[in-house]
């Protein structure tokens, strides 16, 4: 393989019905550092329908230059549609770096990508760097639930790929000066190569539940005791306009849908605020929230784990806690 | 329906604990489970054979001698028939070169049975390493479709509705058979072994398949195969000092708290 071939980061932004989703923006950060430090140039590829505006909002994070394929078939996200066009735009520009955001369409496009062309990916990546003796892009990323970490490289195959975890890194300020080419590519697979059909699409819209989106999070565990105690976690979080999230023993105990369990076997989210509620903190919950910006636990068990990550914790009742809590907020904001 | 569920025997890692001393993992004394996410799978694939006559479920493991405890756990618990993929090449397999020894797998079991799988399962991701990518690059390897994130399962008029997990909420999605579907935690509880089919399981014989008998590349799987390398590994540092408030009123606490997160600007 000749390396030399293969050059700049891309960043693939994840777009659906023509929106780009924050962690395409966040891989902009980190992309554009060790673009920086390569000597690359930091290109965006944003596949999707109506996405001009996302490119152009790429430029601004920080991206030189955007590579854009446009089509009906990009609407949603589908496998076969995606995988061919990100196949067909590596083969064409070689890039060094592919970094796709870690969310389930990013991990269900990447592997059927880095396999058709015979190279490495990492998964779910929550560090980044480069490996000083051999140059190439060293993924950091937890395993074991969260027990162990292990940094791995991609030394003889091109590109280097692999997916981050969204919330992990921030979007820069944008910058609407910023100036950047925009490349149309025209990508369309054969119809009858598309095998999987969207039959029907349900968003979940009794309450806010797109956790990895969320700057808030408040979640509830164990703790709470039964299901209809779900709605102290429901007042503040909309005292604060966060979303509902939910630990396994909460979900387990079906007392809220598995959407909103946090932690290994439910969502990974980083947001700014997560106020874990009756939850103890088992790893596998902390694999899930610990990349938060900050942390606040309410238990009534002093030496719950959950503490050990926490920026700020109450210990007490959270029967008690969580509606002073909500009062307290409330007079802020009028006052 | 023909049915194949991908399996793996992993250490529990719930009962993982740090040496406090060297910050290593220990290992020793974790007990061997299928993948929780492997046993939703293989749930999944016996309700669907519950459901539609003449099917059969097949299970697969790709690891040591030892893994054939997990098979036969899964033998006892809805499926028809195991094979163990083993062999010193496959050590130190990436999910590449692994997804390549299970899509060789697929072909010689086929092969030999004289019939095609119409679903591959597998879970969205092994407790150990994370990464849910086997299941995508088996389908690559196969050339067949793929539907991941998949918590349920049905098959009406000669076709598959799979309701798969999106951001927002959930997808219903069809595709052709033959494909490859992983499956996230489902809304029901794997069925329980009973004594009878444990006893069952456990006369089983479960043939080995060896890099010979799969007639495989072997430059393409273990470490040679592996295009990702295992630079380093070490305990992840959880040291915040935070601050705990104690011993209060939950007014005093609530108003204290919020205090903090105004003057540090985070609320």
């Amino acid at each position: 393989m000749a390396f030399e071939e293969y050059k700049n980061l891309w960043v693939v932004i994840e777009t659906e019905e023509g929106k780009a989703k924050n962690v395409g923006f966040e891989l902009l950060t980190p992309g554009r550092q060790l673009a920086d430090q390569q000597g690359e140039k930091l290109v965006a590829v944003v596949i999707g329908k109506d996405i001009e505006a996302e490119a152009k909002k790429a430029i601004a994070h920080g991206a030189d230059q955007a590579i854009v394929v446009e089509g009906y078939e990009y609407f949603n996200y589908n496998t076969d549609a995606f995988s061919y066009a990100l196949e067909q735009l590596i083969k064409k520009y070689k890039p060094s770096t592919v970094l796709i955001g870690a969310t389930n369409n990013g991990r269900d496009m990447g592997p059927r990508v880095a396999c058709r062309i015979k190279t490495g990916l990492t998964a779910d990546c929550t560090g980044l760097g480069i490996d000083e003796e051999s140059g190439n892009i060293a993924w950091t990323r937890p395993a074991f639930g969260g027990n162990l970490m292990a940094t791995i490289l991609c030394p003889n195959t091109r590109p280097q790929m692999g997916t981050v975890r969204p919330g992990v890194f921030k979007k820069s300020i944008p910058d609407e000066s910023r100036q950047g080419e925009i490349i149309h590519e025209d990508i369309h697979i054969p119809a009858e190569d598309i095998k999987v059909k969207l039959m029907e699409r349900m968003k979940e819209v009794a309450e806010a539940v797109n956790l990895e989106e969320a700057e808030i999070i408040v979640s509830g565990g164990r703790g709470l005791g039964k299901p209809e105690n779900f709605s102290y976690i429901r007042d503040l979080a909309a005292a604060l306009g966060g979303a509902v999230g939910a630990s396994r023993a909460a979900v387990d105990a079906g007392w809220i849908p598995h959407a909103h369990q946090v932690g290994q076997t439910g969502k990974t989210v980083a947001p700014k605020i997560y106020i874990a509620c009756g939850i103890s903190g088992a790893i596998q919950h902390l694999a899930g929230m610990s990349g938060s910006d900050t942390i606040i636990a309410i238990n009534k068990d002093p030496d719950a784990p959950i503490f050990e990550v926490a920026d700020y914790g109450i210990v007490g009742n959270l029967f008690d806690v969580i509606p002073a809590l909500v009062e307290e907020i409330k007079k802020r904001k009028q006052g | 329906m023909n049915i194949l569920v991908c399996v793996k025997q992993v250490p529990d890692t719930t009962e993982i604990k740090i040496d406090p001393e060297t910050n290593t993992l220990i290992r020793a004394g974790v007990p061997s489970i299928v993948n929780p996410f492997d046993t939703y799978a293989l749930e999944v694939a016996a309700r669907l054979k519950d459901s539609i006559g003449g099917s059969k479920v097949t299970v697969m493991a790709m690891g040591p001698e030892q893994a054939k405890a997990a098979l036969k756990e899964c033998l006892s618990v809805g499926a028809d028939q195991a094979y163990l993929v083993s062999g010193r090449e496959f050590g130190g397999s990436d999910t590449l070169a692994t997804s390549y020894v299970l899509s060789c797998a697929v072909k010689a079991v086929e092969e030999k049975s004289g019939e095609n799988f119409d679903i591959i399962f597998c879970g969205k991701q092994a407790i150990d390493g994370d990464t849910g990518q086997v299941g995508p690059e088996l389908a690559e390897h196969l050339g067949y479709p793929q539907i991941t994130y998949a918590s349920d399962v049905t098959f009406e008029n000669d076709t598959i509705k799979v309701k798969r997990e999106n951001d927002e909420g959930y997808d219903y999605l069809t595709c052709p058979l033959p494909c490859v579907i992983t499956i996230v935690k489902t809304p029901y509880e794997p069925r329980y072994a009973t004594i009878k089919s444990k006893m069952a399981a456990n006369r089983a014989v479960i043939p080995t398949l060896s890099a010979e008998d799969l007639k495989i590349d072997t430059t393409m799987c273990g470490l040679k195969g592996s295009p990702t390398k295992v630079k380093k590994t070490f305990t992840p540092v959880r040291e915040k000092h935070g601050i705990k408030i104690e011993d209060k009123e939950a007014a005093d606490a609530a108003k204290e708290l919020v205090d903090m997160l105004s003057d540090a600007k985070i609320l």
